[in-house]
């Protein structure tokens, strides 16, 4: 059985290998990448991209799928930086923003769950509702002046312990998602809904209810990314997030969770994030043209892929 | 026209037709018949190709031949009607008809529209359906299709049809219509395969009746010179070789009444009672509503109409929570879909159903979860490396017991059990069956649908039948017979109308 088990673990950790493979790589190719401001550098941009992933890694473990975290994140932001700038109080902006965050998740749950609507249209929809209302909302400008504020700058600026705030952001999220997932009752009922619906439902589990709240969960992360872009930014572009999803989705499919649900953990998602970022951030110290980075990344998705189809057959 | 001799198929080990025999003459309706597992399916693949034999002959029209895929036996003219209708809603007739065969200029791809549905109109007028081939397939009744199923088997030339099951989801109008068309096309020399349970349509319409067990030929009669007694005698002669582990249970007061539960379409005005310490069995053919009766106890289908009383207490069931909070349990029919989740280990299987226990705010004690897991392991004899062996890798019989235990952890008073040995080897049957007995003994109420009769005869106290959405018997312990629950089950003959 531990001989079962640790194959298991071997397959599970494929991913990391394939990033530490990466670095070296890209390390030889350009010594500077291991730079200590290069890597807060790269880990700064991961923050936000790994934390939209982790709520994606909830909704793909359902079987599910959230196209609307871009726009979500757009709305959020531009809320948030436009009470910001209207003298709102910081902690309470970033309140609000969370909440109405986790308010456009469950409406995406609510739709998919009461509505009977297939998670890809659903969310494709939202996407589109979610993008218009923050057009409108912000009349097509970006937000800024958002003020001193010197907590709110701190949170995508600052530093703690020596690591930017971003990142210890993330680490926190990761530590808190990583136990759900794993030790919690709720955690178990995400694998049970993805692995088999009809055996959980007919094991007394509420599915509706635990798909809101995988959605939720996820309106909430993506929330939380665009508090940490805002602050970066000092503003808020109505076109903020756009195609965040396919990064989040592609972070997810990297770290081998699997899109039918059910198999899969967070951890591979985190590794996915940077596998990603340190790709994008590897190819520019190596001079390779914007053009090209599009394909490289294509193509190091279809092999992770592939990869992980030939490890499962 | 067609002859069948020693066939022979074993799937991975397991013999499920072994040295059967079965002759088809022109213009002939032969019926074929057996209990569910008898090997009927089988048989009529390998006719029509989609299996080939181990072992055996057939020949057609006198010629041994050897087809290697449902394209060899079509080309010879025998054709398949399956219990599923193959006709695609969205298309017209016309289009069905021509499926796979559209006439075209030459090799251009281009259809001739016109052509096509000039001769779908005469063919259909031929059978005698007033049908404009225009007509969306799909809004047409199932009776039409099943016409329109033949009028396609006929448009490409077949001299033989088998048809299976053809009447499942038909009025008794849509029957006469199809059984005037059947014989008009016997008339013409055209033979049929026809397969059903229902008795009186095959002394209707049909010829003669093979009769099949267990995967072995048992005979053949002219219908005029049988009967209904004689069939169900040959259909269910097994002994009842399995052993049934005895039960000293007292039965106790009512713990389940249903009264004139009806879902729409399925069953109607059900009413039985379930007793503590009671195994009730649930007989019935396939489809007779069994299983969507366990799904609305259950709370997985919603009730047209009716009640459901625990304890002499009216309840509404709306979902499996709610079920669960009245302690109900469910073993379901199919464990691979319903009652497992594969990618899941024997211990989350296990806790599926009653996590919380394990759990204090919402966060996993994994020693608790760990022991209970342990004791079920040990009580169920289930054969593993141990709890976190995935369920996928497991043998039907363990998976089955994994499914027990699940619901075992909820400590039901009420357990449903839907075919609770179906594809679990003796060895395990029997393990299963002292596991219900000791339920039994503890005052569990269960109620077991099961279609293996030995099974119900040999397990249950009491045990009701269900025919097309009806109940339509009781058989006390003291007179369980085969036979008689057989004739409940097909409507041969009409008992004692509850």
């Amino acid at each position: 059985m531990s001989n079962y088990k640790s194959k298991e673990m071997l397959s599970k950790l494929g991913p990391l290998f394939g990033l530490i493979l990466l670095i070296i790589v890209v390390s030889i190719l350009n010594p500077s990448f291991l730079s200590i401001a290069n890597i807060f550098n790269v880990l700064r941009q991961v923050s936000i991209s790994a934390i939209i992933a982790f709520g994606m890694t909830f909704v793909i473990l359902t079987g599910g799928i959230d196209l609307s975290v871009g726009s979500t994140l757009a709305l959020t932001g531009a809320i948030a930086a436009s009470l910001l700038a209207s003298g709102t109080d910081p902690f309470l902006t970033m309140g609000i923003a969370l909440i109405i965050g986790l308010i456009l998740g469950a409406i995406n749950g609510v739709i998919i769950t009461k509505g009977k609507v297939a998670p890809f249209i659903a969310t494709l929809a939202t996407m589109t509702i979610y993008r218009g209302l923050t057009l409108v909302y912000t009349d097509g400008r970006p937000i800024s002046g958002l003020g001193d504020h010197y907590s709110f700058q701190l949170f995508g600026k600052g530093y703690f312990l020596g690591f930017p705030v971003p990142v210890v952001t993330m680490v926190i999220a990761f530590v808190i998602l990583y136990f759900i997932l794993q030790k919690t009752t709720f955690g178990r009922r995400v694998y049970a809904v993805g692995g088999n619906e009809e055996a959980a439902k007919l094991s007394g589990i509420n599915t509706d209810k635990v798909k809101i709240a995988v959605y939720a969960i996820t309106g909430f992360l993506a929330a939380l990314a665009a508090l940490i872009l805002t602050s970066r930014l000092n503003s808020a572009q109505p076109t903020a997030g756009e195609s965040y999803e396919l990064d989040a989705i592609a972070a997810v499919v990297l770290g081998g969770t699997s899109l039918n649900g059910g198999k899969g953990w967070i951890f591979g998602t985190l590794i996915g994030a940077l596998i990603i970022g340190v790709l994008n951030n590897g190819m520019n110290l190596i001079g390779v043209s914007s053009f090209w980075q599009q394909v490289v990344k294509g193509i190091v998705i279809l092999i992770a892929v592939l990869m992980d189809r030939k490890k499962t057959v | 026209m067609i002859e069948m001799s020693g066939i022979t198929k074993a799937f991975s080990g397991n013999v499920v037709l072994n040295n059967v025999q079965f002759e088809l003459a022109d213009g002939e309706i032969h019926a074929l018949m057996g209990e569910n597992g008898a090997g009927k399916s089988t048989m009529m693949k390998i006719l029509s190709g989609i299996y080939t034999k181990d072992a055996g002959e057939i020949k057609v029209d006198g010629q041994v031949v050897n087809f290697k895929s449902p394209k060899d036996a079509e080309k010879l003219g025998i054709i398949v009607i399956h219990q599923e209708l193959n006709m695609l809603p969205d298309l017209t007739v016309t289009q069905n008809l021509f499926l796979g065969k559209e006439l075209t200029y030459g090799k251009t791809g281009i259809l001739k529209t016109r052509q096509m549905e000039k001769e779908a109109s005469q063919l259909l007028s031929k059978l005698g359906l007033n049908v404009n081939p225009k007509t969306r397939t799909g809004d047409l009744s199932v009776g039409k299709q099943q016409i329109i199923e033949i009028a396609k088997a006929i448009a490409s030339n077949a001299k033989v049809i088998v048809m299976d099951e053809p009447t499942a989801a038909l009025t008794d109008r849509e029957i006469e219509t199809l059984f005037q068309t059947i014989r008009e096309l016997k008339a013409k020399g055209i033979s049929f395969v026809y397969i059903s349970h229902r008795m009186e349509e095959i002394f209707a319409i049909c010829d003669r009746i093979t009769i099949l067990r267990d995967g072995q030929y048992v005979g053949v009669r002219n219908i005029p010179e049988t009967n209904f007694d004689e069939i169900v005698a040959m259909m269910v002669g097994r002994e009842l070789g399995e052993r049934f582990p005895e039960r000293k249970s007292t039965i106790g007061n009512t713990k389940l009444e249903v009264r004139n539960l009806t879902v729409n379409g399925l069953f109607h005005n059900l009413s039985f009672k379930l007793r503590k310490g009671e195994v009730l069995g649930v007989a019935g053919l396939m489809g007779a509503g069994r299983t969507e009766v366990a799904q609305t106890l259950f709370g997985y289908r919603k009730a047209s109409s009716g009640e459901i009383l625990i304890d002499g207490k009216k309840v509404v069931i709306k979902s499996p929570i709610d079920a669960m909070k009245y302690g109900i349990g469910f073993v379901t029919e199919d464990r691979k879909t319903q009652g497992l989740v594969l990618d899941f280990t024997i211990k989350e299987n296990i806790t599926l159903t009653n996590l919380d226990k394990c759990a204090s705010s919402g966060i996993v004690n994994q020693t608790k979860e760990n022991s209970m897991v342990a004791k079920y392991i040990e009580e169920l004899k289930i054969r593993t490396s141990g709890p976190e062996q995935r369920v996928k890798s497991l043998s039907g019989g363990n998976q089955q017991k994994v499914v027990l235990a699940k619901w075992l952890g909820t400590e039901p008073d009420i357990l449903i059990l839907d075919e609770p040995t179906r594809g679990v080897d003796i060895g395990a049957r029997k393990e299963i069956y002292q596991i219900i007995n000791q339920l039994a003994e503890a005052g569990v109420a269960i109620l077991m649908i099961s279609s293996e009769l030995p099974e119900v005869i040999g397990m249950a106290d009491r045990v009701i039948v269900m025919q097309e959405g009806k109940l339509t018997g009781e058989v006390m312990k003291e007179q369980m017979t085969q036979e008689i629950i057989m004739q409940y089950a097909t409507g041969g003959e009409k008992g004692v109308q509850l």
